[in-house]
């Protein structure tokens, strides 16, 4: 059973390795279930097949991943994606072949195949940025529909491809403020956007914008990682003045688990050093809670330490001062760290600082004394001269505090200063010298140093100390120490030996020392890409990829530009056997339901032999009163479809994602009704055409293919209908017809844009034939019309189907409207925007010659009788691509 | 979580097949392939007991065989043919206030998270759009992947086509630049005295700015310095307990009741000898208040397309206390 083979699935997966043999035996099985016609079977074989890491296998593996690399299933697909990476670390020296496969899927357009694939090809050729160029935009425009961990692996990947690419944003800062007052991520404003992209003063590389364009509704996402993901983007590659929207998003993460958290704030931290503007407005979100654990709590006083400035300071000491009393020690002592690094950072508040650190020496506890001994130790040494107060208060508190580094502290500090304070001094000297074999060792090395350098000041006072000390120093057990002890013996006793070094000892203890430096850890962090494991452990990890710098000049962004020859897979075609699926006699059946209605009439589509010249494709209609609808149906060859009805289905379709009311044209058809009724019996058995349509009947069969019509029943009977004929010899009603129908058409205009892939079809060279025949033609419109509120208004992306000069004006575009197949369950509703460029009408666009591949089942549009010039049309099309990336291709 | 109810050892234990074959649809070597729900309940249908005694007498099993069709459709988050007999459409707005009080009363930061979780079972592929009186109150939001973004930006409406079942529609954040209203606050007197081993300790908790509406479940604790050693205390409602070994301080307080404030008054005995501790701990609050959502958010309407029945609708608002924090 299914269970049991994927339990069985799991343990080969694990055991593989350990037993190779009894792996074997089973590799012919997956052989098979790989030509399984079941797609879950499929991938699920080649998953385990590319998992079990025997390195006998290896061709097999090569062998089934290039067979499932271009399977139909794009599931079956992203799982050879998966496997391309599995086969690499088995065996990296089938690199090459994989490049080849990882560049074939790379093409694919599948958004689920996109993340897997560039996942692969992360892991295998990284440098291969040659192969990005042609996909650079498609992966940009696919990235809002890819699922969540692949759109993280993308970004990451466009932010590398990116940095090499384009030149950088940062010189010019206000070039990007024109833009970022827009939307950007309306896809239908994008050829605008290029537009003024061009006039702009600085100009940016328009794949430069689009990537950060479709990147930015990302950072909405629910998922930490992409919004992560897009916020380093934004980082590296944005121009300073937008990098500013990402941090709402950050700050909004902090609400998350930990261990997000902690990510987040170490990016936040890092990014606060450079452009503390970023962040500013959201200090009071880093504000600490007692709830918080240590780490968090340290990272948020980290970048809160970053942020400050003079306008927030005394806010941000205010909060300082809660901290250090926190119950939680470590955090304190951090929170006296961060208030000495403000105090150096801002000159005016250093004394208050200073002041408050004091205070805080007479704290019971203490660790936070120690903490501040230092940090004072550090204050004194950049703020030098006249701290001798503090001095004389810190050497009193050596009695007590025993925490060694602030010991090591305060005797530095009376070292260095000795001068200052000349009483103590000696004092402080002779009472450590007592307690000179209990000390640790840091503080041991500056008892002697203290030895040192009063030995030179004073040398009256402390000489039998200084030596005392030394002496002990001398058998001490820590080498260091016995070497310190040496060395400063020898420079400062003045003995024979000794030459002219113990002259210059003075200068060499007394020196002036410069301060210490007060840094943020994260300081140097900024050299690794943020939101990589590297930036994280601030060290290089494996795999860990050089974010380069910006090139000086842009290389060439015409390589981005993808060729006609190998665009479109999806319209490259087979043949097309199912459209009779759908019987003739339940399509008139339907019909026959609809006898109440006033003007029932049906269309139904004759299809004769379909490897005909395109015009082969006839319609043959039959209209008005029922009787004479049946006849006409009966007449109809048994292997006429129900295309057109199907068609109208799609007429129907487009009107509701359109929501255009087109109520207008109901009175202009009515009349054109009655005409046709008196035509109709002449031109039924007629081959040529004739045409007619009725909302009805579109209406009827749209409700049947289950989907939204049934809310509009009601309005039906309002609804308009326009139908329209025409034929050769009746030129002169089809013209007195047209100027009506183009307010139709103008009313259908949809406002989207090309994106600007060139994307042309191989069908391109059989229309222009076609299109002469059509133009002389025969046509057929049927546009019924329903007023649906239904706004269907997707981010989509539109793709060009036909570019209007290989169509000899004729452009086509087509976007999936991610709609619910209005045709069925399994039918992808395509839309497809035919404009006219051409200052000519065209006439008669329909469907042509379609090649399906088995399985696939293609819901057509009604045929569009006459296109005016500049004008354009929107029409959807059902298309059950059967779970299959298969590409569908037809004729226009 | 979603497949079992609830996540422990036990439970893992007993369907230790089920999360094996869990785990194995959603990583591939390593890297994540299928982490929607949705999909992984139509792959592994997730158990329950009628369909253990199914499987048990059938020997059926509980894998799908078919690949979800979701996945690969336009929508992967639905699943397809969606069933149910009454169609009902719920969505909470849960807002949590996440707030620190300082001693003196005065609020130094305050920001409120919200979520809107819905609980949609409807039948088909209905198309939702849900519009809010005053949406400029979110700026800062993050969707569930099936709201269109475009119309929010452009209208400012949610519109969807909703996965099955539970799903959180969308989670936004209000900031602290924003006045937050507090609707509670909290009056305290706690000290330790340096020369007896004996402290104060006094808390009142009292409503503010509710609009009208009762604080529900409210619950007071707080992290004892580590000298305490015991604490005798008498509430004036509710029950409270103090954990010797952990120092955590919790009173369950219940209603408040506006007449009548509860309080927590008594005293702390401290470790004999140990010096006073230097700070006094602060008090974490917890609260809930049905039907408000204290950022003033409401939903206008809600509206179906694409299906014809009518569905069963229910908006409910709540407002919680996230990590409410009163420094003492």
């Amino acid at each position: 059973s299914f269970q049991i083979k994927k339990l069985v699935y799991v343990y080969l997966m694990r055991y593989a390795e350990e037993q190779q043999d009894l792996a074997l035996l089973s590799i012919s099985t997956f052989q098979r279930a790989l030509k399984d016609p079941n797609q879950l079977i499929r991938a699920s074989a080649l998953r385990v097949l590319s998992s079990i890491r025997v390195p006998i296998i290896v061709p097999i593996m090569m062998l089934a991943i290039k067979e499932a690399s271009s399977d139909l299933s794009p599931y079956v697909r992203k799982n050879a994606a998966h496997a391309i990476q599995k086969l690499y670390s088995l065996d990296p020296e089938q690199k090459e072949m994989l490049i080849e496969v990882i560049e074939k899927l790379l093409k694919d357009r599948s958004t689920l195949v996109a993340g897997s694939v560039v996942m692969a090809f992360e892991e295998v050729c990284p440098d291969r940025i040659d192969l990005i160029h042609k996909n650079y935009r498609k992966l940009c425009n696919l990235l809002v529909d890819v699922e969540e961990w692949g759109q993280v692996v993308i970004i990451h990947m466009l932010t590398r491809y990116a940095r090499t690419q384009f030149v950088s944003p940062w010189k010019d800062d206000e070039a990007g403020e024109e833009y970022s007052e827009n939307n950007f991520y309306e896809s239908d404003e994008e050829q605008k956007e290029k537009d003024r992209k061009v006039k702009a003063t600085y100009i940016m590389d328009p794949d430069h914008r689009l990537l950060l364009r479709n990147t930015k509704p990302l950072l909405q996402s629910r998922n930490a990682a992409v919004v992560m993901a897009v916020a380093q983007l934004y980082w590296h590659l944005a121009p300073k003045s937008e990098a500013g929207i990402v941090s709402k998003s950050l700050v909004r993460l902090l609400r998350s688990n930990r261990e997000v958290q902690y990510i987040v704030l170490q990016n936040i931290a890092t990014m606060s050093i450079q452009r503390k503007g970023m962040f500013e407005p959201y200090l009071k979100s880093f504000y600490v809670r007692s709830t918080d654990p240590t780490m968090i709590k340290t990272l948020k006083l980290e970048i809160l330490t970053n942020l400050a400035n003079e306008a927030n300071i005394s806010t941000l000491l205010r909060e300082f001062q809660t901290y250090v009393k926190s119950q939680d020690k470590q955090f304190a002592a951090a929170t006296i760290q961060a208030i000495g690094r403000c105090a150096t950072n801002i000159t005016e508040v250093t004394d208050t600082c200073l002041n408050g650190l004091v205070c805080l020496l007479s704290n019971r506890d203490e660790i936070v004394v120690a903490e501040s001994v230092v940090v004072i130790k550090k204050l004194l040494q950049t703020q030098p001269a006249h701290h001798g107060e503090i001095i004389k208060h810190m050497a009193k508190l050596l009695d007590n505090i025993t925490v060694p580094v602030a010991r090591a502290s305060i005797l530095w500090l009376i070292g260095e200063y000795c001068e200052r304070v000349p009483k103590i001094a000696p004092d402080v000297l002779r009472k450590t010298a007592k307690s000179f074999t209990n000390e640790d060792d840091l503080v041991k090395l500056q008892i002697l140093n203290l030895g040192a350098k009063l030995y030179l000041t004073n040398s009256k006072q402390t000489k039998l100390l200084t030596q005392y000390v030394l002496n002990l120093g001398k058998y001490d057990q820590s080498y260091d120490i016995r070497d310190r002890t040496r060395f400063i013996r020898q420079l400062i006793v003045p003995n024979e030996k000794s030459g002219a070094l113990s002259k210059y000892a003075k200068k060499i203890f007394l020196a002036q020392k410069p301060a210490p430096l007060l840094e943020s850890p994260f300081k140097d962090r900024d050299h690794f890409q943020l939101g990589t494991l590297s930036h994280t452990l601030n060290s290089r990890a494996t795999g860990y990829l050089e974010l380069s710098d910006w090139p000086e000049v842009a290389p060439d962004p015409s390589v981005r530009n993808v060729e006609v020859a190998e665009s479109p897979k999806e319209w490259t075609g087979i043949l097309g056997k199912t459209k009779k699926e759908k019987p003739a006699e339940k399509f008139y059946s339907e019909s026959e339901e609809e006898e109440d209605e006033s003007a029932s009439t049906s269309a139904s589509g004759g299809y004769l032999e379909s490897n005909l010249h395109p015009t082969a494709w006839r319609t043959s209609g039959s209209e008005s009163e029922k009787e004479d609808k049946e006849e006409g149906s009966s007449d109809e060859s048994s292997g006429s479809s129900s295309s057109s009805g199907e068609s109208s289905d799609s007429e129907s379709d487009n009107k509701e994602n359109t929501a255009k009311k087109t109520s207008r044209a109901a009175d202009e058809s009515d009349s054109e009704d009655i005409k046709k009724k008196a035509k109709a019996i002449s031109r039924k058995r007629s081959t040529s055409s004739s045409s007619d349509t009725e909302s009805t009947s579109s209406e009827e069969s749209s409700s049947d293919s289950k989907s939204e019509s049934d809310s509009k029943s009601d309005s039906e009977s309002g609804k308009s209908r326009s139908a329209t004929s025409s034929k050769k010899e009746e030129k002169t009603i089809q013209d007195r017809k047209a100027p009506n129908k183009q307010d139709v058409f103008l009313l259908d205009l949809d406002d989207f844009c090309p994106v600007p892939t060139p994307v042309a079809v191989p069908t391109a060279a059989v229309l222009s034939p076609s299109l002469t025949a059509d133009l002389e033609g025969l046509s057929l419109l049927s546009s019924s019309v329903i007023d649906v509120t239904t706004q269907v208004s997707v981010p989509t992306k539109t793709h060009e189907l036909l570019h209007r000069m290989s169509g000899k004006g004729l452009a086509a575009h087509y976007h999936f409207s991610r709609q619910p197949g209005i045709f069925g369950d399994c039918m992808v509703s395509v839309q497809v925007t035919v404009t006219n460029t051409t200052d000519q009408k065209i006439e008669n666009i329909h469907i042509g010659e379609k090649k399906l591949p088995p399985g696939m089942r293609m819901h057509e549009f009604n045929p569009i009788e006459c296109l005016e010039p500049a004008g354009s049309i929107t029409v959807s099309m059902g298309i059950d691509f059967c779970d299959s990336t298969q590409t569908a291709s037809f004729q226009l | 979580q979603d497949y079992f109810g609830v996540c422990s050892e036990v439970m893992i234990k007993d369907n230790v097949v089920v999360v094996y074959e869990v785990l194995e649809e959603m990583l591939d070597n390593g890297f994540p392939l299928a982490t929607e729900s949705n999909i992984l309940k139509e792959l592994i249908k997730p158990p329950t007991i009628l369909r253990t005694v199914v499987n048990t007498i059938t020997g059926s099993t509980n894998v799908g065989d078919q690949l979800p069709t979701g996945q690969l459709s336009v929508v992967p988050w639905r699943r397809t043919g969606v069933k149910y007999t009454n169609n009902e459409a719920y969505f909470d707005v849960i807002e949590e206030i996440d707030a620190i009080i300082d001693k003196s009363g005065s609020t130094i930061t305050a920001e409120i998270q919200g979520v809107i979780d819905a609980c949609v079972k409807l039948t088909g592929m209905p198309d939702l759009t849900l519009s809010f009186m005053n949406p400029r109150l979110l700026d800062d939001v993050s969707f569930h992947p099936c709201v269109r973004f475009k119309r929010w930006e452009s209208e400012r409406i949610l519109s969807f086509i909703p996965p099955d079942g539970n799903f959180r529609l969308l989670s936004y954040h209000v900031s602290a630049q924003n006045l937050v209203a507090i609707p509670v606050y909290v009056k305290h007197n706690i000290s330790f005295r340096d020369s007896s081993s004996l402290g104060r300790f006094e808390i009142t908790v009292g409503p503010k700015q509710t609009m009208g509406k009762t604080v529900e479940g409210v619950m007071v604790t707080s992290q004892m310095p580590k000298g305490v050693l015991n604490m005798t205390l008498t509430p004036s409602q509710g029950t409270h307990i103090f954990d010797p070994v952990t120092k955590l301080l919790s009173w369950d307080v219940g209603k408040i009741n506006p007449q009548k404030l509860p309080s927590l008054k008594g005293n702390v005995s401290l470790q004999a000898g140990t010096s006073k501790p230097d700070e006094n701990p602060t008090i974490n609050l917890q609260f809930k208040i049905q039907q408000l959502a204290i950022s003033g958010l409401k939903v206008n309407r809600l509206d179906m397309y694409g299906e014809k029945y009518k569905p069963f609708k229910g908006i409910k608002y709540m407002t919680k206390a996230g990590k409410f924090q009163v420094r003492t």
